[in-house]
């Protein structure tokens, strides 16, 4: 990789180099309309656009055939398999166009690269033209439109249909924490007001409210798989963003109110891992990181693929560094996991038990 | 002032010739009242500005290809910021928000919009001066010092403002979040404020010497598309930009104040802040009402040049001038109807987010009318590449391009996933950032020679100045589609934190490479520029052989732009290649009708 980049960026400094020597020579013209391109200017730059278009498909070419394996893998979630398909079909209408408009805009550079003698065609106006060009972009972009709002609106309800496990992910300044309802699967009331850093109430629970007392607070977050999860977020300092890239979901936690999402995970974490585009990504990264621990360097481990909840509204110095895991397990996983965790009341009041 | 005084003698042309002033060196060059020295100043701080900007883009690019890495460049350059040559990350955050905001204010929105409005207004619609030369003075030196203002802050002991150029509160407001949200914040809003008013007092100007000052038959439907697009820009602007200082005066109360407008429930530092009841959505709101139509405000004037340019060159009028015009028109009115496509996922009501949807998608159509347009107005031309030229085409790719994936952003749904990714910093650098630079660099190599007396720039290090910087913009921004629908976050100061990410590490050093390759294209580009003022060669008077009125101007700077009476104008300004029913030319021999000749006997003034 890096030898082809020091290649091409010689090969581009020799292009330059060469560009300025004709530019020496050709600074001895004096004549009035030395700096107006003449016919053998208007041909290398009709040629240079059409190898320019070349270029540009050839780039293309190149980052699908590298790159796409980088994407994300498939949607973990239910309403994600949508999305997916709704990017997809705007990506072909998106490549369909591009493809067409910028032949045209470099080719008719190249074929119509000026010569002297030559006339341009007088056209001002055709309005049939251009009642095509408006007609077909509205009709495109409204099946698009109504398709994009027909799904937002399905992703964006967010109800207590079909048992929703209660979830609220809180964000500070750099850390990710996360709150069950509990058995009860109803969220204590909170407000930063009542965050009390010596009992360790670090998200503010209302403890005379009878709802928090069994509310689970945890550093990683287990769903199970299958089950809608209503999330409810809040910030106690900046604006964050719950990133979620694998479910196809996000939404900023915004100090001062509670925003909302929910989706239903599809994958345990041990099914998404067996996924073949998983498992092939996870080999490159390792390769990646033996090379690393082979030089000493950091961030070496070996390591395994899990779902990630990012930090993706900037919030300071360490945005870079706030994620939290994400493990989506089977019920009974997660039924024995919820069993470890210990309630808000537990923690508050170890004494008692 | 003394440009109105002649303007009523010479609004009908009778007067003959036009009175010099004695001119010190003071009021001729610092505090010039002319329209196009304040053009020149408009120019020449907007690039000085830009090269800062992009100066801070390549070394924060050099950050996040080889993190952590020691670069002594980072420690000559940021001193205290780069211990050891590593670069701290809060000095990451601040050269990304700093970059964000000069290259949008202040070289895209001053140093575009401002550098052309001054110099073509006045001269394509056959004016001896802006309407108000003074408010003229008044709005370049407030942007001046506004500028001064920025690059201070830049040196403040707790470093420049860092929450993005965005600065949205909480972060932007509390100096505990923060260490920039001190007083690097202070003056990144105070220079903001004057930097509105110069705009607001520019603009005003502008509208004003658009409708009021128009020689005789320069009616509406004659005006040049260049004036078109700066006309409804400014309009844009006293519409928009006085709702992001009603935003920045209140984040100013908010933070030096104690009052709660956008700020509630905050516990940090171990302790609860006294604010109630505000909120950051409001902030967002108001942010966005210009922040969106801020993209037209420095798309317009580029996509304006272009026309021009692009039809002088083709020697064709320009396709559909009509719809062009409706396109403008359309493109400014839905413009101050979309910025909710910023807060999909703000926690603002998903309904709002389907209107902002709807109203997006609906942009794209006088977009794409455009784009057929301009390639349509290359159909059977007789193309002269020239520099200037080849700006305007790779303007129109990128807009497409840019513009494309604007369709995936826009739409809500599509918007989850890809937002704050580097999706769409590709996206917003394609179709504003590097489509406004080409429509800058296409403005300054067409006019350089109305701006300095006739001198014009090097041909030949424009050629290799536009084949560097074209391939490298795409070697930069193409890619980076991929990287952000991998899922990276735009603004981390590095992506090691996340093994995910491990192998985009490749892609972000190619990246990088374009992007410093591009760089140093810059500075052939800033060599050809200033050398050219001193010693590039003059051309003829008007060496575009082009048909608007700025090139029946004298030669020669003087106050009131032509030594005569003004000239009157018979027609609109895209009459190349224009024949009669015997094929032709209508003057024979020259493929372009200036304006100024009147109607041939038998000719009809058709098509538009």
């Amino acid at each position: 990789m890096t030898t082809v980049l020091t290649l091409a960026v010689l090969a581009l400094v020799a292009i330059a180099i060469w560009q300025m020597t004709k530019i020496f020579e050709l600074s001895q013209l004096k004549a009035e309309r030395a700096q107006i391109a003449n016919d053998n200017d208007n041909r290398k730059n009709g040629y240079m656009l059409f190898a320019f278009m070349v270029f540009t498909y050839l780039i293309t070419i190149f980052c699908f055939w590298k790159y796409t394996k980088f994407l994300l893998p498939e949607a973990s979630s239910a309403h994600g398999e949508e999305y997916d398909f709704l990017m997809l079909v705007s990506f072909i209408i998106i490549f369909i166009v591009q493809f067409i408009t910028q032949f045209l805009l470099h080719y008719f550079g190249y074929k119509y690269r000026g010569k002297k003698g030559n006339k341009a065609l007088f056209y001002a106006d055709n309005d049939r033209l251009e009642l095509i060009w408006t007609i077909i972009p509205v009709i495109v972009l409204a099946g698009l439109i109504l398709w994009g709002l027909y799904t937002w609106t399905n992703i964006m309800e967010v109800n207590d249909e079909d048992d929703p496990l209660i979830v609220e992910l809180y964000a500070q300044q750099f850390q990710w924490t996360a709150r069950y309802g509990g058995t009860d699967n109803v969220l204590g009331e909170a407000n930063v007001r009542m965050i009390d850093i010596d009992k360790a109430n670090v998200l503010g629970l209302d403890e005379s409210d009878s709802y928090s007392a069994d509310d689970v607070i945890v550093r990683e977050l287990h769903l199970p798989v299958g089950r809608k999860v209503n999330f409810y977020m809040r910030s106690q300092d900046v604006l964050h963003s719950a990133y979620m890239p694998h479910f196809r979901a996000q939404m900023n936690c915004v100090p001062g109110m509670t925003t909302e999402f929910s989706f239903t995970p599809t994958k345990t974490t041990a099914e998404f891992r067996k996924e073949p585009d998983v498992i092939d990504k996870v080999v490159r990264t390792n390769k990646i990181r033996a090379e690393r621990a082979a030089k000493g360097e950091e961030n070496s481990e070996p390591w395994e693929y899990d779902y990630i909840l990012l930090c993706n509204k900037i919030c300071g110095k360490s945005h870079y560094n706030m994620q939290m895991k994400i493990i989506v397990e089977t019920q009974e996983e997660y039924d024995a996991w919820m069993k470890e965790q210990k309630t808000f009341s537990q923690t508050m009041n170890p004494a008692e038990q | 002032m003394s440009a109105e005084g002649h303007e009523h003698g010479d609004d009908h042309g009778h007067d003959d010739g036009h009175h010099h002033h004695k001119e010190t060196f003071v009021t001729k060059y610092i505090f010039s009242q002319d329209h196009k020295m304040i053009s020149k100043q408009y120019l020449i701080t907007g690039l000085i500005m830009g090269f800062i900007g992009i100066a801070m883009s390549l070394l924060f690019r050099m950050q996040i290809a080889w993190p952590g890495q020691e670069f002594p460049i980072f420690e000559a350059i940021l001193g205290k910021w780069a211990p050891g040559g590593v670069m701290d990350a809060d000095m990451y955050l601040a050269l990304v928000t700093i970059h964000g905001t000069i290259m949008v204010f202040f070289v895209l929105t001053a140093g575009l919009s401002g550098t052309f409005s001054n110099l073509l207004i006045p001269l394509q619609i056959g004016a001896r001066d802006m309407a108000s030369g003074f408010l003229n003075m008044l709005s370049y030196w407030m942007f001046f010092l506004s500028s001064v203002i920025m690059v201070i802050s830049l040196f403040v002991e707790a470093g420049p403002a860092a929450a993005g150029w965005t600065i949205y509160p909480p972060l932007s407001a509390l100096p505990m979040a923060q260490p920039g949200s001190g007083m690097g914040m202070t003056l990144w809003l105070v220079s903001m404020a004057i930097f509105i008013a110069s705009s607001l007092l520019g603009s005003l100007n502008y509208i004003v010497t658009v409708i009021n000052l128009r020689t005789k038959g320069m009616s509406m439907t004659r005006l040049p598309l260049t004036i078109w697009a700066f006309f409804v820009t400014a309009i844009i602007g006293v519409i928009s930009f006085p709702v992001l200082l009603s935003a920045a005066l209140l984040l100013i109360m908010d933070r030096s104040f104690g009052t709660s407008f956008f700020l509630s429930d905050i516990f940090i530092q171990g302790e609860v802040l006294h604010y109630q009841g505000g909120s950051p959505v409001l902030y967002e709101h108001l942010f966005w009402f210009l922040g969106h139509p801020e993209v037209y405000i420095v798309l317009l004037p580029a996509l304006g040049i272009t026309s021009e340019v692009m039809s002088t060159n083709a020697r064709k009028p320009i396709f559909g001038y009509r719809a062009m015009v409706a396109s403008i028109l359309a493109i400014a009115f839905l413009s101050t109807i979309v910025w909710g496509h910023h807060m999909f996922i703000s926690g603002m009501n998903p309904f709002l987010g389907s209107v902002f949807t709807f109203t997006t998608l609906l942009i794209a159509i006088p977009s794409a009318v455009k784009a057929f347009n301009y390639i349509t107005t290359l159909w059977k031309g007789n193309l002269q590449l020239n520099p200037a030229m080849l700006f305007s085409i790779g303007l129109v790719s990128t807009f497409i391009t840019g513009g494309l994936t604007g369709i995936i952003l826009g739409d809500s749904t599509l918007d989850i996933n890809v937002h704050d990714t580097y999706f769409v910093v590709a996206h917003f650098h394609l179709v504003m950032g590097i489509s406004a630079l080409y429509g800058l660099f296409a403005g300054v190599y067409h006019w350089f020679p109305k701006m300095f007396e006739g001198r014009m720039m090097n041909k030949n290090m424009g050629y290799v100045h536009f084949w560097v910087t074209a391939v490298c913009a795409y070697g930069v921004f193409f890619p980076m589609h991929f990287v952000g629908m991998a899922g990276v976050p735009r603004r981390y100061y590095e992506n090691t934190a996340f093994p995910m990410f491990d192998e985009l590490t490749d892609v972000q050093v190619l990246m990088t490479v374009f992007a410093l390759v591009a760089g140093a294209a810059q500075l052939l580009f800033a060599y050809n520029f200033i050398a050219s003022i001193f010693t590039g060669k003059k051309g003829p008077k008007n060496p575009w052989d082009s048909n608007t009125l700025e090139w029946t101007a004298e030669v020669k700077h003087i106050h009131g732009n032509w030594d005569g009476p003004i000239p009157h104008v018979h027609r609109w300004a895209y009459d190349y290649s224009k024949v009669d029913e015997n094929g032709e030319y209508i003057i024979p021999g020259q493929d372009f009708v200036p304006q100024t000749v009147p109607l041939q006997k038998d000719e009809e003034e058709l098509q538009h």
